[in-house]
């Protein structure tokens, strides 16, 4: 092709329109990224100091009870979590599947909570789960005199309330994702399996999860990268309590570095939390280049 | 599939595990509502699934204009016009710089930009707490911090990896030829893309701008951090009213605020229904 030549300018415009995302790329992503980096490796305390103290801060962040706990907290809450959204998430998307009457209702049921914030979430939850007031009263007026239900002031029980009211904001958006995953598997195989004379939940099983590999690949990341999150709901809910029962590491940071002017020790917190969130990330992106390339 | 639509055990078992189902989910929405409407001493009195025995009103006022966060008691109305003045322009210019990023990185290909896409794309999952003190540091030095422009520029921030995305691969399957034929004419970078790709992304746009809105209106943290008391977005006042306040909790109040609160990114959802699981999809389903 011939081309016709151009003001020496022009050639200059794309970068200059990418500008916006060079600079947030390199201030605002890596940059900000190293300097909580740096400032893990020192002493500051309100504001940055240069005083480089090695691992000390990630030493002293893993002899720190609350951390600790944060941690501790963290993982029961993800386990759980991820678990039920998927276990639900999956069931809702199946069940919707079966050709039932009123699928665009049951959709738009199941995924209104996902419209909703965290903190509005929590802030019913921590309602309905008010010992004296919610379930708990209900439960009284219908005759059960001696019911208690005080999972949200109970500091072995309080992480469960907010596993309960984030899946219930969640798994919605889990079964919208698994439908869209079921409605792209080929008719064909169901065709196949009745004609074997294979029960309908084998093959969910054995062939259709299988083939939901992409997708499922897909929630798990995005709810991982929610779990890591995890901190509007848990002060809107709790404020981490009773005590420091239901804290966790994103509330921990915050703390860190805005209550209690421990800056450095907040930088060590929030590193540590990018790792598992990097090592997730990094191999799926790969995979899909890899895929988008083949 | 295994369409079968006549009645056995099995579909009974299917409508009676998604009926409860529905049940659940719908039970907070219906708790805050009858909640809304109810007067406290019958709260103290029922119980929380009863429906209220006289309709109030008063709740809903008290909560847009009279609940009171931390010394003052103007309800959350002051919010709501906070979150409404952050949430138009951290919209609009997320955006226009996405479909700028897309347009660019689809069809300009300018030499370093792949790169700067892929650490994006990464990006995109990196914990807010990791960000969060340096930016602060940032927009002090330029006095933004519990600005407007401040909280509009960190949401930008944020939102540039997905609105890249969106763009990127909706460019993507637009016809290269037109972007040559476009060339050819001696069109230049501007110019294509305002009078050709601008105009046919109209579905993307409404696609993004169902994200932007609804991600920036339920934010919390970049409200608590980056705004000041004149500036706070709805949710971060709804959390003071409803867990800072001292005295008798007023439960039917914190409801109404509650709903008020969600009731833009609830519209939102309710009116743009599949469009919003569109949005979802698009911005889940990364590369």
């Amino acid at each position: 092709m011939h081309r016709v030549p151009r003001h020496p300018l022009r050639k200059a415009v794309p970068f200059a329109a990418l500008l916006p995302m060079a600079l947030t790329v390199i201030v605002a992503y890596l940059g900000t990224v190293l300097f909580t980096l740096a400032i893990s490796l020192t002493n500051s305390r309100s504001f940055p100091s240069e005083k480089f103290v090695g691992m000390a801060q990630y030493t002293r962040l893993f002899e720190n009870e609350r951390w600790l706990l944060s941690m501790h907290n963290l993982a029961i809450y993800g386990v759980l979590f991820i678990a039920a959204c998927l276990i639900i998430g999956f069931l809702l998307a199946v069940f919707i599947d079966q050709n039932v009457t009123g699928e665009g209702v049951l959709r738009t049921v199941f995924l209104y909570p996902y419209a909703m914030s965290f903190v509005a979430t929590g802030l019913v939850w921590q309602w309905i789960l008010t010992p004296g007031n919610g379930i708990e009263q209900a439960a009284i007026h219908f005759g059960f005199e001696n019911f208690t239900f005080d999972w949200i002031v109970d500091q072995d029980m309080v992480i469960y309330t907010v596993v309960i009211a984030t899946v219930w904001q969640a798994s919605g958006l889990v079964m919208a994702m698994m439908l869209a995953g079921l409605r792209g598997i080929d008719g064909e195989i169901w065709k196949a399996a009745r004609l074997d004379g294979i029960p309908p939940w084998r093959v969910y099983v054995s062939i259709v999860l299988p083939m939901l590999g992409p997708t499922i690949a897909t929630v798990l990341l995005l709810l991982t990268t929610a779990v890591v999150k995890l901190f509007d709901a848990v002060v809107a809910m709790t404020q981490g309590g009773p005590g420091t029962a239901s804290e966790v590491p994103a509330k921990f940071i915050m703390d860190h570095l805005f209550g209690r002017a421990n800056v450095a020790l907040a930088s060590a917190g929030a590193i540590v939390m990018l790792i598992p969130v990097l090592a997730m990330v990094a191999p799926y992106l790969y995979a899909r280049s890899r895929k988008g390339r083949a | 599939m295994s369409r079968k639509t006549h009645f056995s055990p099995a579909r009974i078992g299917i409508y009676a595990f998604l009926i409860s189902a529905a049940l659940f989910f719908l039970l907070p929405l219906y708790v805050m509502l009858a909640t809304s409407f109810k007067t406290m001493e019958e709260i103290r009195m029922g119980n929380i699934f009863a429906l209220p025995l006289q309709m109030t009103l008063d709740p809903w006022r008290e909560a847009w204009s009279g609940a009171c966060t931390g010394l003052s008691c103007e309800g959350i109305r002051g919010g709501f016009w906070n979150s409404v003045a952050i949430a138009v322009p951290s919209t609009v210019i997320p955006i226009l710089l996405g479909a700028i990023n897309g347009y660019a990185l689809s069809f300009w290909k300018p030499r370093g930009a792949s790169v700067l896409f892929g650490i994006l794309m990464v990006g995109a999952f990196i914990p807010i707490q990791v960000m969060i003190y340096p930016l602060v540091r940032i927009l002090a030095t330029f006095g933004l911090v519990g600005s407007l422009p401040g909280i509009v520029l960190v949401h930008l921030i944020f939102a540039m990896p997905v609105m890249t995305l969106l763009f990127r691969n909706y460019y993507a399957s637009v016809p290269h030829e037109l972007f040559q034929a476009a060339r050819i004419d001696g069109g230049g970078f501007f110019r294509i893309f305002a009078y050709v790709m601008l105009p046919m992304s109209l579905p993307i746009i409404v696609v993004a701008a169902i994200m932007q809105v609804t991600g920036v209106w339920n934010d919390y943290i970049l409200g608590l951090v980056f705004a000041d008391s004149e500036t706070q977005p709805m949710t971060v006042q709804l959390n003071n009213v409803i867990n800072t306040t001292t005295g008798t909790r007023q439960y039917n109040v914190n409801m109404a605020a509650t709903i008020l609160t969600s009731l833009v990114p609830l519209a939102i959802y309710f009116i743009s229904g599949r469009w919003f699981v569109r949005g979802i999809a698009a911005g889940a389903v990364k590369g």
